[in-house]
């Protein structure tokens, strides 16, 4: 499998994701950069987490709009998968590649800590070989990730089954303390109208590796790679 | 500014703005054979201020000692030492403090000190890899202390975490003795090959100077003077820079980038305290070279900028390139491609020369090595006469606690004591893929990809301790910064410091900073840890009272194997727990006798070897894979530490018959050096005993872990009252509620 990790200016977990893609996942991943133009090459687009554009104006709007972002689009809308994670997710959402958008943390306080997350849908790439209803533990690291939606946009994540992971408790039950940042429904991630976009606020390439305290993280790259044998 | 542009002997309100003193004017006038003009005047008071010119420190610094095997690049060298630890890899590190900044505008002054530190480091060539940081805050029922934490803590996270550098350890305390000049001391650690380290030399006359990043504004003019006076409250809000984090990962990514992709970067500075100036200067004299400035070509931020203003501005996250001639757009390209605006300002000579021009008209005109030879100042070293009130302690004084249960619940939420996982869950601790042990345990534990190896990182400073005597306070910083990296499993290797005093120019302080560098050299040179780097911060002061004397030492150590890593939480329910060490558990100076008694009195001690020999037994046990945990017993006594081992490892304690002698707050609450409590299962007890009889180091039994409740001696409460304790003291006083009844 082809992986690409878009780097835009201030982007800084591209290192970690291509790390996990290469010498965890096995995938052949490479980076792209803010500027390229084209993605035919690759399978799999991985936008990471970090502060592009030192998150300036607001999170992920400009990067949204980077000449790359052309051809992530190009890439979607051919069905193939696209991966937000942390920043990458607040980029999907500025670029219009997924619904909805993000508040400061209820806290008012960057977080980093573990947190547990429950698949609500396998029916995305990233999610495929997960079980419905099982609960991974990773951890988030943000300021801004209190996601809000309006109410019907809300009704058709439900009614389409496109909210892809909930804030749960260890034992996989929804409560107040288990939701980090006060996003509503506890939405931790999401997919797109066709499923192929996803985007999550946790780190899977966090969580990948049994010495950085846990290994759940590889349930998303597994899924991708069936997804793209199948 | 103030100056006049006549060349009469300065006023002594100028001489103060560029924090001379009249010899010392009249010194530099005798050097040059003629009176420095004014922006001369500005030049040698930035290059003489104590933060660049350490002219107070200097002579009592070589004490420490700074060779060793594994050092490669020693203190003063470069912008940070460095040290080989294996594989082809060094690590290189430094410590630098942001106090006078901070108690101003502590979110962007503990900010641009992270930026600052991350510069120093990836000047070097290194990429930055952790950060820890070592802060003291003033009491947090107060107003002001809470906002001046919340400010720093706030600063930090939102630089660190911006360019992704995982900030992993450090440590807090708080004390009235830091109400106006919290100290805020900010360590980098980086990763490099051998052979890329980098210089910030100056060498090879017609060589190019680039300077790249940030425009150059009006901002941050004096900070090194301003860091070199006491009470930076009165008057100084405006020489507090405003830092740009996304603009300085653009400047790492971009410096990394050019020194991966060409030779043609032959030195690299950074601008920090007193910008333009001295990292110009300090590239020259380790070239041994002149260098030549054409102001014009300095992208400004204001219209108007004067010589003077621009030779002194700390605008942030700039750097000082040096390109091979002819080579500086193979160089400018890079910066071009992340969105860098770079301009040639000048070139290296042979002048030996600070020769800076403005539109081709002489500015200044100093030699390099009379500004970077800054006069230096010895003092008697006079033992002060509060030693001899705050030493003796009178235990029959002092009750014992009726209820120790209640006690060692109050103390568990000290903010000295409780989790300091409200300040850290701030910091991305866990970007970059390496963090092994995150912050939370004795050590910060970070993997080296591509090798079997682990570096750990502490860092540590007792004010109290130092206060009460300086030397026995300068060495257990050197001691427990290397038994929390013991306690991991991994071997001390070398440190970095940051020296926080009071002014030197009072014997007080000048006593308390020869006292504790001895009592740092005497540890170090037992220990077998050189200094590699380190900063020093004078002046911590505000009305007219300095701050307890604060060394903070940053160890570094190596672990062969990062799998045989040992955490500080209780892994198995039946494990045995004993305590490893000769210290003997004492009052004095305890987190206990300031909570219960609000008392500061007593001689603390430390017998160096025991030191060495406790730290070497938990390392061999670890190695040998016989424990279940280890854990420093430091601040708040055995109690604590058992309770702290407890929380992390979600197990109870059972030692209701726990050994003790004399008085009991002594036995639970009393604290010393050398002590690690461990765990293990029953059936290593034999080899652990063995291991502890060989090295001659007594091993105290305590009890079992297990169960849902901690009892140690006369305490019994269930864990989870006490983690609760724990857990919320730092949380509440950070929010002005006062602590859990």
């Amino acid at each position: 499998m082809n992986a690409a990790v878009v780097v835009f200016p201030g982007s800084n977990c591209d290192a970690d994701t291509l790390h996990v893609l290469s010498n965890v996942a096995g995938m052949h991943a490479r980076y792209a950069w803010h500027a390229d133009t084209a993605l035919d090459d690759v399978d799999l687009v991985v936008l990471p987490g970090g502060f592009s554009h030192g998150d300036y104006l607001r999170t992920g709007a400009m990067a949204a709009r980077a000449p790359v972002m052309t051809a992530v689009r190009d890439h979607a809308a051919r069905g193939r998968p696209v991966l937000g994670i942390c920043n990458g997710f607040q980029i999907l959402l500025e670029a219009g590649l997924l619904p909805g958008a993000m508040l400061l943390n209820d806290s008012t306080q960057f977080r980093c800590e573990w947190t547990h997350l429950r698949v609500e849908s396998t029916q995305t790439p990233c999610t495929s070989a997960a079980g419905n209803g099982q609960v991974l533990r990773l951890p988030i690291a943000h300021a801004e990730g209190n996601f809000v939606i309006d109410p019907d946009g809300l009704a058709q994540l439900h009614d389409q089954d496109r909210v892809v992971f909930r804030y749960v408790s260890p034992d996989g039950k929804r409560s107040a303390v288990a939701n980090p940042n006060g996003a509503i429904d506890d939405i931790a991630g999401i997919c797109n109208a066709g499923r192929n976009v996803v985007g999550m606020m946790p780190h899977p390439e966090r969580a990948s590796e049994a010495a950085l305290g846990g290994e759940d993280g590889r349930a998303i790259w597994d899924s991708l790679l069936a997804a793209a044998g199948a | 500014m103030t100056l006049t542009p006549t060349h009469e002997p300065p006023s002594d309100e100028v001489l103060r703005e560029v924090a001379l003193t009249r010899d010392e004017y009249h010194f530099a006038a005798d050097l040059l054979d003629r009176p420095p003009n004014p922006v001369e005047l500005g030049i040698i008071g930035g290059m003489w201020s104590e933060h660049c010119g350490y002219k107070h420190s200097r002579p009592l610094l070589g004490r420490l000692p700074s060779e060793g095997p594994h050092v490669l690049i020693g203190p003063g060298e470069e912008n940070a030492g460095a040290v080989d630890i294996g594989h082809g890899l060094a690590i290189v590190m430094k410590v630098e403090s942001h106090n006078h900044p901070s108690a101003v505008e502590p979110f962007q002054g503990a900010a641009t000190g992270v930026g600052g530190i991350l510069r120093d480091i990836f000047t070097m060539g290194a990429r930055p890899i952790a950060l820890l940081d070592s802060l003291r805050f003033g009491p947090l029922d107060d107003r002001r202390g809470r906002y001046l934490a919340n400010g720093i803590v706030g600063g930090i996270g939102w630089y660190g975490n911006c360019m992704g550098v995982p900030t992993v350890g450090g440590e807090v305390q708080v004390s009235a003795s830091y109400r106006g000049n919290p100290l805020v001391n900010a360590m980098c650690v980086g990763l490099i090959q051998h052979e890329q380290l980098t210089s910030a030399a100056a060498s090879g006359a017609g060589n190019e100077l680039i300077l790249v990043g940030a425009d150059t504004g009006r901002d941050g003019i004096h900070g090194a003077t301003f860091a070199s006076v006491d009470d930076p409250e009165a008057s100084h809000r405006g020489v507090v820079q405003v830092g740009n984090p996304f603009m300085e990962k653009l400047l790492l990514e971009a410096c990394l980038e050019v020194l991966q992709t060409t030779d043609a970067i032959l030195g690299l500075q950074d601008l920090g305290a007193t910008g333009l100036t001295s990292s110009s200067v300090e590239s020259a004299g380790r070239g041994g070279t002149g260098v030549v400035l054409n102001l014009e070509h300095v992208a400004r931020r204001a219209a108007g900028m004067t010589p003077y203003e621009v030779m002194l501005s700390e605008s942030q996250e700039r750097m000082l390139v040096v390109a091979a001639r002819g080579r500086a757009h193979e160089v400018q390209r890079v910066f071009d491609k992340w969105g860098l605006h770079s301009d040639v300002i000048g070139e290296v000579t042979e002048t030996g020369l600070l020769d800076v021009r403005d539109n081709g008209q002489s500015a200044a005109t100093l030699p390099i090595t009379m500004l970077t030879d800054a006069p230096t100042y010895t003092y008697p070293v006079e033992r002060p006469a509060y030693l001899d009130e705050v030493g003796p302690l009178d235990l029959d004084a002092l009750p014992e606690p009726d209820d120790p249960t209640s006690a060692f619940l109050q103390l568990l939420a000290s903010p000295n004591i409780a989790s300091r996982r409200p300040i850290y869950r701030q910091y991305d601790h866990m970007v970059g893929a390496n963090t092994v042990i995150a912050p939370g345990g004795d050590a910060a534990l970070l993997r080296i990809k591509g090798t079997p190896m682990a570096v750990a990182l502490s860092t540590d400073g007792n004010g109290r301790t130092t206060y009460l005597d300086p030397f026995v306070g300068g060495a257990a910083a050197i001691a427990e910064s290397a038994r929390n990296v013991s306690c991991t499993g991994a071997r001390p290797l070398a440190f970095t410091n940051c020296l926080n005093f009071g002014s030197p120019e009072q014997s007080a302080a000048y006593y308390q900073l020869s006292r504790a560098i001895d009592g740092m050299a005497a540890a170090a040179r037992t220990l077998e840890t050189p200094v590699i780097s380190g900063n020093v911060s004078l002046y911590n002061e505000s009305g007219g009272e300095a701050i307890w004397p604060t060394p903070v030492v940053g160890m570094l150590g190596v672990l062969d194997e990062a799998e045989w890593r040992c955490g500080m939480g209780f892994a198995n329910d039946g494990d045995e727990i004993a305590v490893l060490g000769a210290g003997r558990p004492r009052l004095d100076g305890s987190e206990f006798l300031s909570i219960a008694h609000d008392l500061v009195a007593g001689q603390p001690e430390i017998d160096l070897v025991d030191e060495i020999a406790v730290q070497r037994l938990v390392r061999e046990l670890i190695a040998g894979r016989l424990l279940s945990s280890a854990h420093d017993c430091s601040d708040g006594g055995l109690a604590v530490a058992l309770a702290e081992s407890a929380f992390a490892g979600g197990l109870g304690v059972q030692a209701s018959d726990l050994p003790t002698s004399g008085r009991l707050d002594e036995s639970l609450f009393g604290e010393s050096q050398s002590r690690i409590v461990v765990s293990y299962p029953p059936l290593a007890a034999a080899a652990v005993a063995a291991a502890a009889a060989t090295l001659s180091v007594p091993i105290t039994p305590i009890g079992l872990v297990g169960g849902a409740r901690l009892r140690i001696g006369p305490i019994d409460v269930p864990l989870a009252r006490a983690e609760q304790a724990w857990s919320q003291g730092l949380e509440l006083a950070l929010a002005g509620h006062a602590p859990p009844g």
